[in-house]
């Protein structure tokens, strides 16, 4: 019989880390530099990937004197549109930085960018926690298929896909290996595989 | 979870999760803009049929703060004293276009009648229903006992708490019980033989009516917190107990017996307190009186319970 849900991997380990080591780059060369650049996790996987930014932005300023990129992570639940379309979901604490984002340069770090609704959210729930000097929006990848007017800055790799198909996201933070696939939705794993899918 | 009527209803997993999402909500509620857009456009009835000010505002609160309206129904002035049924009052909701009712009653398993009758079908909340239940207060607790004796962290296993005073009257104590027990902790009651309901031999606690000797920690363990429970001496009718000095020397609180209380431990009091009954001016006032903790907790708990049970409504539709 053949395998219906064929999964293929589309960015492997060195991939990923050469990925954010440009858009780190990217990052610096846009705001000139990492004064008062502030990274902002969405929950779950932009988390790790907002902490793996700041590493290599620490690591391409070079001169170890300077403190590191401030990292915090913004959870968007309670900002979402679709609260009430899907099962309730649990919530995680939102952590700013110490100094806040009020006049910083916002970098958003999400790890799939789809729909742009969960950007939304992060958008509303930034309004309610200070006010940045500019925000912009980091995505490993964007698999298109905007239903907003929304679109990154940085993009580890643009992926065409169906809206059939489902992105996966695996970082070795959460799941012990990195790697981004690509698969046919036959049948929905779990709520989580979902949601990373369509984040 | 479709209805918050008891927490006896409630599993260990519930519980933890819904302690939490209070533990995520009271973090938003230190931000300068509290409110967050979860609920909006769904009306919340706060439909009080005994007065509770306490309880109403902080239902109050916690909807507002999650952007949901709210419209407050009392019974005192409304058609209810005219002779309204609880039925007819319900389908006035339902007409209304609530999405949740709150409900506090004195009648014990109102609630759960207005749950599960099929007059209305939107999630109900019990907000106090006679000498039967007040989950929302149990989970309050719950959440100021788990900040405090467990960084605020999974449940309470091994945590030993005394509850003491008029059991056979609290709702207080029952939803405790029933909570602080699925939670993994001891619970010990203690209270005048006369002040303690038939069968509570089958709940899931110790009982005991000699204060000093629960306090005592046993081989057991010590006691971690202290939870008084307030004399309604408007149900003090039928001499529970001689006289209100002899309760205070007895089951009192007083700065002797928070003295004697090992250091970490906390002392409870849902409130109204009243001083100098079961209850001292100096443990009221003692730092290990979580008081008016337990209120700004009983806010976020309660935003927990209604997003629980508002959140995720049409569940399995949508894509984000």
């Amino acid at each position: 019989m053949p395998d219906l849900n064929t999964t293929r991997v589309v960015l492997e380990t060195d991939e990923i880390s050469r990925a954010l080591t440009r858009i780190a780059h990217e990052i610096l060369e846009r705001n000139r530099g990492s004064a008062d650049l502030v990274l902002l996790g969405i929950p779950r996987r932009g988390v790790p990937l907002a902490a793996r930014l700041a590493e290599r932005i620490a690591r391409a300023e070079g001169d170890g004197e300077r403190p590191a990129v401030p990292v915090g992570e913004i959870d968007i639940t309670l900002y979402r549109d679709d609260i009430r379309r899907r099962p309730t979901r649990g919530l995680t604490p939102t952590r700013l930085p110490e100094g806040g984002i009020d006049e910083k340069n916002v970098v958003l770090v999400d790890d799939v960018l789809y729909s742009g609704r969960s950007v939304r959210a992060a958008l509303d729930a930034l309004a309610d926690l200070g006010r940045p000097r500019t925000v912009q929006l980091a995505a490993l990848v964007d698999r298109g298929h905007r239903q907003l007017p929304i679109r990154a800055d940085y993009v580890g790799k643009n992926l065409p896909t169906a809206t059939s198909e489902r992105v996966g996201v695996q970082l070795v933070e959460v799941d012990g290996q990195d790697a981004v696939t690509i698969s046919d939705a036959v049948a929905t794993d779990s709520a989580t595989d979902a949601r990373r899918a369509t984040r | 979870m479709r209805h918050l009527l008891s927490t006896a209803d409630l599993s260990r997993a519930d519980a933890v999760a819904l302690l939490d999402t209070a533990e995520a909500m009271a973090q938003t509620q230190s931000r300068t803009i509290k409110k967050l857009p979860a609920l909006r456009g769904l009306t919340i009835v706060n439909l009080f049929f005994e007065d509770s000010t306490r309880t109403r505002i902080s239902f109050e609160a916690a909807a507002k703060r999650l952007s949901a309206d709210v419209i407050n129904f009392s019974a005192k002035g409304s058609s209810v004293s005219k002779g309204e049924s609880l039925k007819d009052t319900a389908q006035t909701l339902r007409a209304i276009g609530a999405d949740a009712v709150v409900v506090r009653h004195p009648a014990s398993g109102a609630p759960h009648r207005l749950a599960h009758a099929g007059w209305i079908d939107t999630p109900v909340v019990n907000a106090g229903d006679g000498m039967h239940q007040h989950p929302t207060q149990a989970l309050l607790d719950a959440f100021t006992l788990r900040r405090h004796l467990s960084g605020g962290e999974g449940d309470l296993a091994g945590r030993h708490v005394v509850v003491v005073g008029d059991v056979l009257h609290s709702r207080v104590a029952r939803s405790n019980v029933d909570l602080l027990a699925t939670l993994g902790a001891r619970v010990t009651l203690v209270a005048p033989p006369t002040l303690l309901p038939i069968g509570v031999g089958a709940w899931r606690c110790e009982v005991s009516s000699d204060l000093d000797a629960a306090l005592v920690g046993d081989v057991q363990g010590e006691v971690d917190a202290v939870m008084m429970l307030r004399v309604q001496r408007e149900r003090m009718t039928s001499g529970f107990f001689p006289s209100e000095r002899e309760y205070a020397r007895r089951y009192g609180l007083d700065a002797a017996r928070v003295d004697r209380l090992p250091p970490h431990a906390l002392v409870l009091h849902p409130g109204p307190m009243n001083r100098g009954l079961e209850i001292s001016a100096e443990a009221a006032d003692s730092p290990r009186s979580t008081v008016v903790e337990q209120v700004a907790n009983g806010v976020s708990v309660r935003m927990a319970v209604l997003y629980t049970l508002l959140a995720g409504d049409l569940a399995g539709e949508g894509v984000a």
